[in-house]
């Protein structure tokens, strides 16, 4: 086993892989995945509904056979991989620290990319009341004992949240044999994709109430009955509107965190509204030789644009590693307008003159029914414009800008840059 | 089944297993019966997690004597048991200027009742020791010998070094009855049976009113029980340097903010009814109360950095409001321990060696044994651990060097020790409250179906008996494919 190596990723999920084999074909001569299960794959393994390769591969996939894919090709190439090894530390010059039961390990990269995906958000966060039984579970925890492991956790469910992953369990778990009872979203609208409603609740008859959330869990040992309540506009409960529901599992399904416990260690900026570390067009962070992709950056709705994002993370890493490019010094900001919460990159280096095309990604506040624009503007003046049929917060809007055109247009003072959506 | 002890202690709680742990000293069976699965898993569990110094209570009564001798017998005691201990000193903050009256007051109590070490701090040291205070307060008393600890953790170790020095524990084994020769209690009835003795010892805490009413005494002293709610929140956002109380009311020492041995800070608790006494449900008033409660002396918390709630229940006695430690008159062999709320645990090294005194004074001869071993040592903890020792752990054991909870940092090789201690955890709580899995940010997501695996395994069971904290706590129904 090396200790020093050109690029070395963190994660071996679909962000992980795709980083991997770009470096590869960048020229980055040693490349090593760290990852901390004991397969690689990452959250695709245990996602095992179709829906993934629409744009990369024009297919349908499910998730273990997207990822297959890049495994396939990262051992094809060569690429090292380490499981069950977690890494613990990971310092601004990109010395990593990595603990398995074969020991202690150190070591020295000329890159790093984060791939370290996201956690999901927990009941204590959203601090649903009552009692603390056995039953209480999260979504991704339900999918990977269900779906890997082969336990079935429940017999009559309760799904708070209509993001896809709650829907796609609600699914899955009438398949095996549960009984999904209902399904409650606190917004007035669905937080997941149309199409996950319409093949997961509407086709096996599970009922969706929208502005509704969990007012309490009751069950001393293990769930016995949770109680639901409306909520008005503003999100508020409605006294009088509680009902009770028996049932033995709550399943949550209400956010994902990006996980960046190691970035912070690395004296990786993150952006308090993406939750990610703050990147430029090149998935570049702060700190000179650390790149991100994935979840870990932002949460993303389709793998394909993650696979895409770990391409440009990987091929930029190579390049760093190689010495062949140099940390940008000088930025301009890239920050959401109106109507838009969060965007990626946050920055644009003054390199973007000379290089490629990039992704711009971005999550709106609100629903847009009709046809919308998204544009990049500088101060009153639109520099770029591209028309969307709808746009929805349940679902990451992408746009891809050619770096050269967009900065010809920008005044050489100009500091910040606008992403807003109007429609 | 042996059933014929010299001391039967009824309840593990802090003040039984510290019972247990210096009664362990003598030639002597003891037993611990405790109706759970595992060791202090009532309110020795959920508790503000602090030795008080002993100023709040009132001078003469056996809550100021013991909370006094039992801070003192605390820093010893944690160093035999291996206990994560801090001494942070603690803070009761005057936010207003009637306030001062009332710290001037617990600085006098605190002198009476034999406190050493208090102060009264202006404004700037205040704020010197703990910038984040209220920059609106005025004032503070001081006590430098206040400490915090983890509480399951001060149990779990005295329970430990009990069980190394012989004593049995029993769990699952609930207390129904006594058995009596004329005035003499000569065992007890439990649902797994009846157990002979010499001595019974109710430490039954919240239940400890109704174990008293069995043995015949106290028929119109009655526990009531009041619940308190408490917000963990995450130490990356927020951290506090010491245990900072509000002045005290009528109801309790009031909402205070805290620091904990693990870094977090904790905030609590409020004082509300609750139906029952196995009733520790948490409710949204109940957190919008200690939030507002504690935002007073902390203005910079906030709502979304809470990454944990958890309620406990006071075994309070409303009419004499002290302690009820004694050996009734009217049944022998009997010791009797009713009503041990706020200062409890700070007390109970206190009350432990009381009932020795008491057994004493009641003629049992008590022989000291050779070979009593007043140490434990604590199971590593990876977290805490330097680079060197954790390579050294590894080495001698790859169990450790595998991650089973990523926020914080536990290992395989803890698990393991945690359900193969002299007092095994056989729950995912127990494994919990052992190493701290699952208590972090993703609050056991990652952590979950590898401890199901892993206590499937160890205890030789299927995953379907796996349970959260005993049974009736499953975590998993069936298998998916049969």
């Amino acid at each position: 086993m090396k200790n020093v190596y050109d690029v070395i990723v963190i994660g071996a999920g679909p962000a992980g892989l795709a980083a991997a084999i770009e470096a590869k074909k960048n020229g980055a001569g040693d490349v090593l995945i760290i990852e901390r299960n004991d397969e690689p794959g990452g959250i695709l393994l245990q996602c095992i509904h179709n829906g993934f390769g629409s744009v990369i591969f024009k297919k349908d996939l499910p998730g273990p056979a997207y990822a297959w894919n890049f495994i396939d090709e990262a051992q094809k190439a060569g690429i090292e991989m380490l499981f069950d090894t977690m890494v613990l530390d990971i310092t601004h010059d990109r010395n990593i620290y990595a603990t398995s039961k074969a020991g202690f390990s150190e070591f020295k990269a000329g890159a790093v990319v984060l791939a370290m995906g996201c956690r999901e958000r927990t009941r204590a966060q959203i601090r649903i009341p009552g009692d603390r039984p056995a039953g209480v579970f999260t979504a991704g925890m339900v999918q990977r004992l269900v779906n890997v492991d082969g336990l079935m956790p429940g017999k009559n469910f309760v799904i708070l949240g209509s993001g896809d992953i709650g829907m796609i369990m609600a699914r899955r778990l009438t398949i095996e044999g549960a009984s999904v009872i209902k399904v409650v979203e606190l917004m007035p609208y669905l937080t997941g994709l149309r199409r996950n409603y319409v093949q997961c609740l509407q086709d096996f008859n599970i009922p969706l109430n929208l502005s509704t959330t969990i007012n309490r869990i009751i069950g001393k040992k293990r769930v016995e009955a949770v109680e639901t309540i409306r909520v008005d506009a503003n999100m508020v409960p409605v006294a009088g509107t509680q009902e009770m529901i028996p049932c033995d599992s709550l399943l949550l399904s209400v956010g994902l965190i990006p996980e960046n416990e190691l970035s912070k260690k690395a004296g990786v900026n993150i952006d308090a509204l993406t939750a990610g570390p703050v990147v430029d067009e090149n998935m570049a962070t702060n700190v000179p030789g650390i790149y991100a992709a994935g979840n870990v950056a932002a949460i993303y709705d389709l793998v394909d644009y993650v696979t895409k994002a770990g391409f440009l993370a990987g091929k930029n890493a190579a390049l760093f590693a190689r010495g062949i490019s140099k940390p940008a010094l000088n930025f301009i900001s890239l920050k959401p307008g109106k109507d838009i919460r969060n965007v990626m990159p946050q920055k644009i280096s003054a390199e973007a003159q000379t290089g490629g095309l990039f992704p711009v990604e971005m999550r709106v506040t609100r629903e847009f029914h009709e046809s919308a624009a998204i544009e990049i503007v500088e101060g009153d003046k639109v520099l770029l414009t591209e028309k969307v049929r709808y746009a929805r917060p349940a679902e990451m809007l992408t746009t891809t800008v050619n770096g050269r055109e967009l900065m010809a247009k920008v005044n050489k003072d100009t500091k910040e840059l606008i992403v807003r959506i109007t429609g | 089944m042996k059933n014929r002890y010299d001391i039967i202690i009824i309840g593990s709680g802090i003040v039984g297993s510290l019972i247990a742990r210096y009664l362990s000293r003598y030639e002597l069976d003891i037993l611990v019966i405790e109706k759970e699965i595992d060791v202090g898993m009532c309110p020795s569990s959920a508790n503000s997690a602090i030795i008080h110094a002993g100023y709040d209570p009132m001078p003469g009564t056996l809550k100021a004597e013991m909370n006094v001798e039992g801070n003192r017998l605390w820093h010893e005691l944690a160093v035999e048991l291996g206990i994560v201990f801090s001494q942070t000193g603690s803070l009761v903050v005057a936010l207003a200027d009637e306030d001062m009256c009332k710290i001037s007051e617990l600085y006098e109590r605190g002198m009476d009742n034999g406190v050493t070490g208090m102060a009264i701090i202006d404004r700037e040291e205040l704020i010197r020791r703990e910038p984040r205070i209220n920059p609106q307060a005025r004032a503070a008393l001081w006590a430098p010998s206040a400490a915090v600890l983890d509480p399951f953790g001060a149990v779990l170790a005295a329970a430990e070094n009990a069980v190394m020095n012989g004593v049995t524990y029993m769990f699952e084994t609930k207390f129904e009855d006594f058995i009596f020769e004329g005035n003499r209690i000569i065992g007890v009835k439990t649902d797994k049976g009846d157990l002979f003795c010499r001595w019974a010892v109710n430490s039954a805490g919240l239940y400890s009113d109704e174990v008293a009413h069995k043995a015949g005494i106290l028929r119109d002293m009655k526990i009531t029980p009041r619940k308190g709610c408490y917000l963990i929140f995450d130490p990356e956002k927020i951290t506090l340097n010491n245990v900072i109380f509000p002045v005290p009311s009528e109801k309790g020492k009031g909402i205070l903010a805290s620091t904990t041995t693990h870094g977090n800070v904790l905030i609590g608790p409020n004082n509300e009814e609750c139906s029952d006494k196995e009733d520790i449900s948490t409710t949204a008033s109940g957190f919008e109360e200690v939030f507002s409660g504690a935002k007073k002396l902390v203005p910079s918390l906030e709502l979304k950095n809470v990454i944990a709630q958890y309620s406990g229940i006071r075994a309070t006695e409303r009419e004499k409001k002290d302690f009820i430690i004694d050996i009734p008159p009217q049944v022998k062999g009997f010791v009797n321990l009713c009503a041990i709320d706020s200062p409890g645990f700070a007390s109970s090294p206190a009350i432990a060696l009381e009932v020795i005194e008491l057994l004493k004074d009641a003629g049992e001869v008590l022989k000291e044994k050779s070979g009593w071993d007043p140490v434990r040592k604590p199971f590593p903890h990876f977290h805490r651990m330097s680079l060197e020792e954790r390579t050294e752990l590894v080495r001698k054991n790859p169990a450790y060097g595998r991650i089973v909870c990523r926020c914080e940092e536990v290992t395989e090789g803890e698990v393991l020790d945690a359900i193969h201690s002299p007092v095994p955890a056989r729950t995912y709580d127990g494994i919990k409250r052992r190493t701290w899995l699952g208590t972090g940010r993703c609050q056991g997501a990652f952590d979950y179906p590898r401890v199901i695996q892993i206590l499937a395994k160890e205890l030789n069971i299927p995953e379907a008996e796996v349970t959260k904290k005993g049974r009736g706590s499953e975590l998993i129904f069936r298998k998916t494919k049969i």
